[in-house]
């Protein structure tokens, strides 16, 4: 019996000393295996009198049983340690930067108009995106600005030729759009406009966006409405309009439409100059001659239009001072506007 | 436009602060742009007596001044000025003063003795002979009147006003004056408009109509022409507030003459011309278009030949001015002029401009010619310029006039209705409030139930229907009174992007996910760019009056804008990056039934860096075709751009069709940006590309069964295309083959000269069953032995 016990407390200090998985089978096969002390015993049976073989089968059973414990016990301990050994060795400095797969993006001008059009297209607006070279009668007569109109000096255009100019402004989509197209209309037109311009404030092409509205009954109360909404998802929803009088030879009556500063929300600061206010974009409800000229009645039908350009709201939005960086195409720039 | 305070005081009373007006003036649709505060900035100038003179002992051309500044005591006074004398009183700006300029006195030591301030001269105090007589003398500025001592030099000399410059829109030339804006700030102030004196003096003797003839032969160009003599004239200076009120507006008084027609011209609005009139032939004016290679020079002695658009005043030879332009040397007003023909006339606003440009010649006389000058402005002009004429006693005025008037002047009427107005506003703005505000813009109403019928005053030419009316009535209503709507009466529309345009957009986010940021470049370019580049220059579209030479023609092909922006980051030490941009190129090769040049759609990209090489590059084009053009067949041969390196571009071609190219930019090209770097991209033509596009996807059941993977590596000769390779090994592989991909390109080694190993690991599974390994084995002899028969390739 005391042959039991030794053996026991012999295998449980082995397996105390086992240090690495490489050495627990040599363990094990010197006690538990084919050859092993333990299972030796049963092995002795045969000397053992028939009426206590079977209590000391069991005694020999019980002993495997304990000693596999231990076995079992050392080879999670040893895992365990063997695997944080091992992430040990593979740890990393997770401070270290994290190696990006760098994500393009849109042009900040591309995500204002995206922005500008999804507001629209939410409330019906189709797109329509006309030519950027068009002829005087789109780009002037169509809109109510005869040749030599004092209003051709509110923007400076480049010629083609007599007939075919660069166009300053995206208006012409009203007229092509009211020419094919039946009430009710609601088209918002995007686009690349050009002007003899060039500071820190102007370029000599830049981006606009149109939009008209024609259908029965439709008001300045419909344009304020139309525009309380806009500016509300481009901005935030803090912001509000102010309309003031302004003159534009398609609509009547005009409007210039400010919004409350962005930055300081009203109260004055640099960007609003003092005032609160900002200026955004022109509109007006559509001259009845333009509707007409387009074969329109101005009897039935009412139309609203606006205009603004997408560089002073991207540049109010992402606080650029200097137009110019706009199209320098300065990858460093651009960057800042992905999405990661 | 300028508008002092103190000369609109003299129409409306204001009892408001300047900025309050300022703000009535914004609500009503006249923003002040800028506010100049006259002698605002001087500050502790005061009048002092020189009381003793002496020379400064250590400087010659320093005087010491002991001056009586009254409440400011006994000071002493260092200068340099040469015209002052014992006795004369002179402004001095005390220590801790300011002058017009805004610059600051302060006592000072000068050559070892103590100054406490500075004598004034008129510059210093921001003002000409024409404000204070002998301002304009270089030096101290010398007053004549007893005044009290130590009195604020602004109150001496009235440097007080505020001049307003107002942003008039084109729709209101009626504004171009400062009679026109008084009528609005009455108006808005709701104040009644006092009225100039436009009343005159005649002479029985004096005649217009006897001794002149005048002619109006062109009534399309000059709608209304007055001519009125005056007799002799005396010229001489004008009154001093006439000479300060110019000054306010920044003109010099030359004499009385020339400077009332300028003061009309500000005040009424109305440009105004005086004729010698013993320089007129026959004493006839004859307003007439000019003849073909006809001469004249002008007042500021340039000559000009003019033709049959321009339209001139004659006399009976020759021209002797461009109508509503400038006035002609050989009739100008002179010191000894006896007898003056006064003209005030209504030209057309697109012939002044016109002519105005063509011949580079513009003036305030044609600046507000273009602005458009209405039918009463030319009977005010003339009536305020003879009232000026009558009130100085400067000369004998006819008791008749010329007045040609191509037809009877009719006041406008607008016949509308209540609602009609409101319609347009979308709220209800009450009748009385209608009625009262049309009459406060001096409209004429009379109101019969909703009928509103409205006489528009003759100076409002832009009133044309109920639009106009609905505009005057919120101006001075106020626009606060418009509440927000969304279309409540509008029909419900379907709104978005269509198709094309939405696909527009996956393009552009399949190359923001694969790194690239869009650009955005002008669509003209230098003409110089289209030879370096060797782009085909027949139908480009050019710009006939460009801001500059870069910017002179429109692109045939965004590839050159994108070079530039790689080798514009690339200066800026950005080394690496990638740019894409969708854009029009033009083309006036073939025109539209307008006259348009053809505008399509290109996509051009460029990236550049250590990781970049033509692969990266041909990614770019592989991923749109494979992502949009589902099933076509992409095939990659030699290029013919000539900007491209030879070696290392594709022609892209996609069923058989070239939709672009995909490459290295030639390095000859590359020099001329600076570039020292390879930099690759591509443009696609995006409209045939567009041609394409599709969504058919048709899923493709994946095998349950096992797949057979086996890498082979073959060698071919170096120059054999991998295509070639990859299509023989598709063909030959039979439908078990999923999927080939080459994994390697080797040259050297045991690989012989002239040859390069290609190594593919292929994917073979059947969808019916495990593949047995005899099959695959069975399949890769085969395309081992189409290989060795087509290609010539061995086994490695």
């Amino acid at each position: 019996m005391e042959k039991f016990e030794e053996l026991k407390l012999k295998a449980k200090a082995e397996i105390e000393k086992i240090a690495s998985m490489k050495t627990i089978n040599d363990v094990k096969a010197k006690f538990i295996g084919k050859n092993g002390e333990i299972t030796a015993l049963l092995r002795g049976m045969k000397d053992i009198p028939a009426e206590m073989r079977a209590a000391f089968g069991k005694r020999v059973n019980d002993l495997k049983e304990e000693v596999s414990a231990f076995f079992a016990k050392k080879e999670t301990e040893l895992k365990a340690a063997e695997s944080a050994d091992k992430f040990k060795k593979e740890a990393v400095d997770i401070t270290l930067p994290a190696k990006t797969l760098q994500v393009g993006g849109l042009h900040p001008l591309n995500i204002v108009k995206n922005k500008i059009i999804d507001a629209f297209t939410g409330m019906g607006f189709e797109i329509f995106e006309g030519p950027e070279i068009d002829t005087d009668y789109y780009c002037f007569q169509a809109l109510n600005i005869p040749k030599d109109h004092p209003a051709r000096d509110m923007q400076d255009t480049f010629y083609i030729n007599d007939n075919v100019l660069l166009r300053p402004h995206t208006s012409p989509g009203q007229v092509r759009t009211m020419e094919n197209k039946k009430p009710p209309i609601k088209i918002l037109s995007p686009g690349r406009v050009y002007r003899a311009d060039d500071d820190a404030s102007h370029s000599p092409m830049f981006h606009q966006i149109e939009g008209l509205v024609v259908d029965k009954g439709v008001s300045l109360c419909d344009l304020k409405g139309l525009l309380d909404e806009f500016v509300k998802i481009i901005f935030d929803k803090d912001t509000k309009t102010r309309f003031r009088p302004s003159y534009f030879p398609f609509t009547e009556p005009s409007v210039e439409v400010d919004v409350t500063c962005c930055k300081c929300g009203g109260k004055g600061c640099n960007l609003c100059k003092g005032t609160g206010w900002i200026e955004i974009l022109g509109a007006g409800v559509v001259n009845k001659k333009v509707l007409e000229m387009s074969g329109i009645d101005s009897n039935v039908y009412s139309g609203l239009a606006f205009g603004l350009g997408i560089e002073r709201i991207t540049m109010i939005k992402y606080g650029i001072s200097d137009i110019r960086t706009l199209f320098e195409n300065n990858v460093a720039f651009l960057q800042q506007f992905n999405r990661r | 436009m300028k508008l002092p305070l103190s000369w609109l005081k003299e129409y409306v009373d204001i009892d408001c602060s300047a900025d309050e007006l300022v703000g009535k003036l914004f609500s009503c649709g006249f923003e002040v742009e800028s506010e100049e505060k006259f002698g605002d900035k001087i500050d502790r100038i005061v009048t002092s007596k020189i009381v003793k003179i002496e020379k400064h002992p250590n400087a010659d051309k320093l005087s010491v001044c002991q001056v009586d500044a009254g409440e400011y005591g006994e000071l002493q006074i260092i200068t340099a000025a040469t015209n002052i004398f014992e006795g004369a009183i002179v402004p001095v700006a005390l220590d801790g003063s300011t002058l017009a300029s805004g610059d600051k006195i302060k006592k000072g030591n000068l050559r070892g003795l103590p100054s406490c301030g500075m004598f004034c001269s008129g510059e210093e105090l921001g003002i000409t002979d024409d404000w204070y007589d002998g301002a304009s003398t270089h030096g101290i500025l010398i007053i004549k009147e007893d005044v009290a001592l130590g009195e604020d030099i602004k109150k001496i000399l009235q440097l007080n006003d505020v001049v307003f410059d107002i942003n008039v829109t084109a729709n209101r030339p009626d504004c171009q004056s400062i009679l026109g804006l008084a009528r609005e700030v009455a108006a808005v102030l709701g104040r009644p408009l006092k009225s100039p004196d436009f009343s005159y003096k005649t002479n029985a003797a004096v005649s217009t109509l006897k001794k002149v003839k005048i002619y109006d032969k062109a009534f399309d160009l000059c709608q209304r022409y007055k001519g009125h003599l005056v007799e002799n004239i005396k010229i001489g200076s004008s009154p001093l507030w006439m000479k300060r009120r110019l000054f306010l507006m920044g003109l010099r008084s030359i004499n009385n003459i020339v400077d009332i027609t300028n003061y009309v011209l500000l005040e009424i609005g109305q440009p105004m011309h005086a004729f010698d009139l013993n320089d007129l032939k026959e004493n006839t004016i004859i307003v007439r278009r000019a003849e073909k290679g006809e001469k004249i020079i002008t007042l500021d002695e340039k000559e000009f030949e003019l033709n049959e658009n321009n339209l001139v005043i004659c006399d009976a030879e020759k021209p002797v001015a461009i109508a509503g332009v400038m006035g002609g040397l050989n009739s100008e007003i002179k010191q000894d002029t006896k007898h003056v023909l006064f003209e005030s006339a209504k030209f057309s606003r697109d012939n002044v401009r016109k002519t105005a440009r063509t011949l580079g010649q513009r003036t305030d006389a044609s600046a507000r010619y273009e602005k458009g000058v209405d039918y009463l402005s030319v009977e005010n002009g003339m009536n305020r310029a003879l009232h000026f004429i009558s009130e100085f006693g400067c000369g004998d005025i006819a008791v008749d006039e010329y007045d040609l008037i191509d037809a009877p002047i009719k006041e406008k009427v607008i016949e509308t209705t209540v609602e009609k107005v409101n319609g347009v506003l979308g709220i209800d703005v009450p009748a009385a409030y209608i009625v009262n505000i049309l009459e406060r813009l001096n409209f004429k109403v009379k109101t019969d139930g909703n009928n509103l019928k409205v006489t528009v005053p003759l100076y409002r030419e832009d009133m044309e229907s109920y639009p106009d009316i609905a505009e005057e009535i919120i101006r001075e209503y106020g626009y606060d009174h418009i509440t927000p709507t969304l279309l409540k009466t509008s029909a419900i529309t379907n709104g978005g992007r269509n198709d094309a345009q939405k696909t527009m957009e996956n393009v552009k986010n399949l190359l923001v996910g694969y790194g690239y940021s869009e650009m955005i470049s002008y669509s003209f370019v230098s003409e110089k760019e289209f030879e370096l580049f060797g782009l085909d220059k027949s139908g480009v579209v050019k710009i006939l009056n460009p801001i500059s030479e870069d910017l002179a023609v429109m692109r045939t092909s965004l590839f050159p804008s994108a070079v530039r922006a790689a080798a514009n980051n690339l200066k800026r030490k950005n080394m690496s990056g990638r740019l894409f941009e969708i854009a029009k190129v033009y083309d006036g090769k073939t025109v539209s039934k307008l006259g348009l040049p053809m505008e399509t759609d290109s996509l051009a990209f460029v990236c550049f860096g250590d990781n970049e090489d033509f692969f990266t590059a041909k990614g770019v084009v592989e991923g749109i075709i494979e992502t949009f053009c589902r099933g076509v067949k992409t095939e990659y041969v030699k290029p013919i751009e000539p900007f491209m390196h030879p070696t290392r571009t594709a022609d892209v071609m996609v069923d058989g069709v070239k939709i672009g190219f995909v490459g290295q930019v030639h390095p000859e090209i590359a020099v001329k940006y600076d570039i020292d770097k390879p930099v690759y991209g591509g443009e696609i033509d995006y409209k045939t590309l567009s041609q394409f596009f599709n969504d058919k996807i048709v899923a493709k059941a994946i095998s349950k069964f096992p797949t057979v993977e086996r890498d082979l590596a073959v060698i071919v000769d170096e120059e054999c295309p991998c295509a070639s390779v990859s299509d023989c090994i598709l063909k030959a592989g039979g439908k078990n083959l999923d999927k080939l991909t080459l994994f390697d390109v080797y040259q050297g080694g045991q690989v012989p000269e002239g040859k390069k190993s290609l190594a593919f690991n292929l994917i073979f599974v059947s969808h019916e069953r495990t593949l047995s390994v005899e099959e695959v084995d069975s399949s890769i002899k085969k395309i081992l032995k189409t290989l060795k028969d087509n290609l010539n390739a061995e086994l490695r």
